[in-house]
């Protein structure tokens, strides 16, 4: 008998840590993006992804809007939109 | 084959034949002959584990910790203030359910410092989650390695093992003894095939959060595998007896001459052998005494205490160890095996000795069974020097 | 779930925390072919609570200050096995589990040269616990046990020097690194991980709940201890200073000034010039002003 012991990573879930947004989401405008990369390697969930582009997106199950990703982009290509302003972009 | 050998050498033979991947420990007496033994194996070849020399004894645990968490079988060897030190990995070894072996060699605790023999070090530690057994010979401590490995990575069982054998008295004494051979050993011990590993083909969490939702249920298991494990104990016992041919019968407690006693001794450990030696000299005398040798202390063999002792009228339970401010640790199981039960002795009294390497002598034996009358007495000390009790302090 | 994530979302950290992103970083860079061993602590907590788990890789925690030693246990295994060099080795932690309840079986594992990277996730204090003070915690910062007050003007001492420490222990190879600066960290990592031995890497990662700032503040905040000296980014291999990120220094106030923490100390320039002068000798000291 052993409980509550180890965990399979192909079995966890994780929390949908979206439901903590309470202010603010990202945006990404997909106007200037030049695909440095920056907004998913400071990403504290990393939840967004993306390649090419003007391809990036974010998931918001995870995202908690805390706005690294607008802060650091070098193109100003993220904006924080308040949370209810907009709908469920992909 | 049989050997003239000190015991921490045979533990370090016994060892090696078991095959660990990782050993590692920090010195201290009277540990060290054992480990010093196993490093020089490895220096000469004879041992192929990776003997890792650490800077505590927190590490040495933490060290076979991470060695069986990769699916290695794994060794370490502590006494007294090393045990106290690695306590709080000793207990998270034991909740990880990692399979790990260790000696203790017991050993007084501090202070006053003190390095001879005495069990308070391993019985403080009976709540950590180790099965403990406890060797009378070395023989026996010997043997007792070997099943150690066996029962701890049984499937069934997946909890670490703690040999216990008293400091000097088996460490460092010389004993004819039989060490198994590696054939035998290969035979009752098979490779180690963890049940979890940490692998990068299967990668796997261990170590995790548990939360109120959660943690109960971890504990309980431990509990219930305990409780299953006085079981699994016999069993093994009975499979060492068909492959060496040495019956320590349901390796929980050693009956000596208890049939028709009205005095028996309860303890545990190497003072068993002086204590034999009593029984014998008085039932030579007639007289109707015996004594009852507890070998697993954890898990603790209520069931088997109770039958044993259920027709006996006087009870003593010696005790090297004592629980400060409360009865003493082996009285106190034995006497919660008699609790709401039909039958009890009529008198359980409780006896501290041999602290601090004092010896346990024939006289001390004797003295216990002269206390032991018709009133009850609790951590009665034997052998106490008054005069030293005189010194005061204050206003 | 896809199994080739390493270090999966859905754990419950605070929203901005500079641990994540690192610990994210640093798993990436060194790959799949990883076993991690965890001290307690924030990182611990919010990434393996039961059922869930963030890690893809095989991940392993004991206690608060043993993972280096619990990693020599696992690398002496991998060793025994056959398959150490096959297998990377981490073992991680906070500031106040590695420089202080862990420092001596980090000491141990540098020197028996157990081929391990060591990762220091230095949020300069016990955030996990609630934003106690640790021997990372910078000077003057106010933290719960290290309050500012009419008699004082938050922690007394310094940082510890730990990546002088780590390298006193001639250990191969040694570095800082920053949550503000990705791909610095993720180069550091994949160079530790190519060198035989025992590794050290030091990264600042700044906690928006005990620093007392935005959340959205965490990278720029971490690039202004780089750029204003307070926190160089250095590389030594054996012993040797090999590389440090050169800066055109901006003066330490405007860092005081972007967290709670150092609130008490803008209208102190006596202290300011106290932490000025720390930076000023970090410039110095690692010839760290680029030139014009």
């Amino acid at each position: 008998m052993f409980g509550p012991l180890i965990v399979d990573p192909l079995k966890s879930k994780g929390d949908k840590t979206g439901s903590w947004r309470v202010q603010s989401r990202p945006h990404y405008l997909h106007k200037n993006c030049i695909a440095c990369r920056m907004c998913l390697l400071a990403c504290p969930e990393g939840c967004v992804h993306g390649k090419e582009k003007n391809t990036f997106w974010v998931d918001f199950n995870f995202c908690k809007g805390c706005g690294v990703c607008a802060d650091i982009c070098p193109k100003k290509d993220i904006e924080m939109v308040p949370e209810e302003s907009i709908q469920e972009d992909k | 084959m049989k050997e003239f050998v000190e015991g921490s050498h045979a533990i370090a033979e016994i060892i090696r034949l078991c095959r660990p991947g990782v050993v590692s420990a920090y010195p201290i007496t009277p540990q060290t002959h054992i480990v010093e033994d196993l490093a020089q194996m490895v220096s000469d070849g004879s041992l192929s584990s990776q003997f890792v020399n650490v800077e505590s004894e927190h590490s040495a645990a933490s060290v076979v910790l991470g060695a069986s968490a990769t699916g290695v079988r794994a060794y370490t060897a502590t006494s007294s203030q090393g045990l106290f030190y690695m306590a709080e990995v000793v207990f998270n070894i034991a909740g990880m359910r990692l399979p790990v072996v260790m000696t203790c060699a017991n050993r007084a605790i501090s202070a006053p410092i003190n390095i001879w023999n005495d069990q308070q070090d391993s019985i403080s530690l009976r709540d950590a989650g180790w099965i403990q057994i406890y060797a009378e010979d070395n023989q026996e401590a010997v043997d007792f390695h070997l099943i150690a490995y066996r029962l701890a990575e049984d499937k069934r069982v997946m909890l670490p093992v703690m040999v216990c054998m008293d400091g000097f008295i088996l460490t460092h004494g010389m004993e004819t003894l039989d060490m198994p051979e590696q054939e035998k050993i290969d035979k009752f011990l098979p490779a180690y095939k963890p049940l979890y590993k940490l692998d990068t083909a299967h990668p796997i969490t261990m170590g995790i959060l548990a939360d109120p939702d959660y943690y109960m249920e971890a504990r309980y298991a431990i509990q219930a595998t305990m409780k299953e494990s006085v079981e699994y104990l016999s069993q093994i016992s009975k499979e060492f007896n068909s492959v060496f041919g040495r019956d320590y019968k349901d390796l929980l407690v050693e009956e000596y001459k208890i049939e028709g006693a009205d005095k028996v001794i309860v303890a545990m450990g190497s003072v068993c052998g002086t204590i034999k030696e009593e029984v014998d000299a008085q039932r030579a005398k007639g007289k109707k005494v015996g004594l009852l040798r507890i070998i697993s202390f954890r898990p603790f063999p209520y069931a088997r205490v109770y039958e044993a002792l259920k027709d006996v009228a006087k009870v003593a339970v010696l005790d090297k160890s004592v629980s400060l401010g409360a009865y003493a640790p082996i009285a106190v199981e034995v006497k919660s095996a008699f609790c709401g039960k039909k039958k009890a002795p009529q008198v359980i009294s409780s006896f501290v000795a041999g602290l601090g390497g004092r010896d346990i002598t024939l006289e001390s034996v004797q003295e216990v069974f002269r206390r032991l009358g018709a009133k009850e007495v609790n951590a009665d000390f034997i052998d106490l020097k008054p005069e030293l009790l005189k010194e005061e302090y204050g206003e | 779930m896809e199994n080739n994530i390493l270090f999966k979302p859905g754990h419950t950290a605070c929203a901005g925390c500079g641990q994540a992103i690192a610990a994210r970083l640093v798993i990436e860079a060194s790959g799949a072919n990883t076993i991690v061993v965890n001290n307690t602590g924030c990182l611990e907590v919010f990434s393996t609570k039961y059922p869930e788990t963030a890690w893809g890789v095989p991940w392993i925690h004991s206690l608060f200050e043993n993972s280096a030693a619990v990693a020599s246990g696992v690398e002496a295994a991998l060793k025994y096995l056959g398959t150490k060099d096959l297998t990377n080795v981490i073992a991680q932690g906070g500031d106040g589990s590695t420089a202080d309840i862990g420092l001596q079986a980090l000491s141990g594992m540098f020197e028996r040269g157990h081929d391990i990277l060591y990762v220091c996730y230095d949020n300069e204090a016990y955030m996990n616990t609630g934003v106690q003070r640790s021997g990372l915690t910078p000077f003057d910062t106010n933290t719960t046990t290290s309050p500012s007050g009419k008699q004082s003007s938050g922690n007394l001492r310094p940082k510890k020097p730990m990546p002088e420490i780590a390298v006193a222990h001639g250990i191969p190879y040694v570095a800082t690194a920053s949550a503000g600066f990705p791909q610095d960290l993720q180069r550091k990592v994949k160079k530790a991980i190519s060198i035989k031995g025992p590794k050290y890497i030091q990264v600042h990662v700044p906690c928006p709940l005990g620093w007392r700032h935005e959340t959205n503040q965490t990278t720029p905040i971490a690039k202004l201890a780089v750029d204003c000296g307070l926190y160089p980014l250095i590389e030594y291999e054996s012993g040797v200073l090999i590389n440090r990120k050169q800066i055109t220094p901006k003066p330490v106030e405007e860092y005081l000034k972007s967290q709670g923490r150092f609130k008490h100390l803008l209208n102190n320039p006596e202290e300011i010039k106290k932490i000025q002068d720390i930076a000023d000798n970090n410039i110095k000291k690692y010839n760290l002003k680029a030139e014009a």
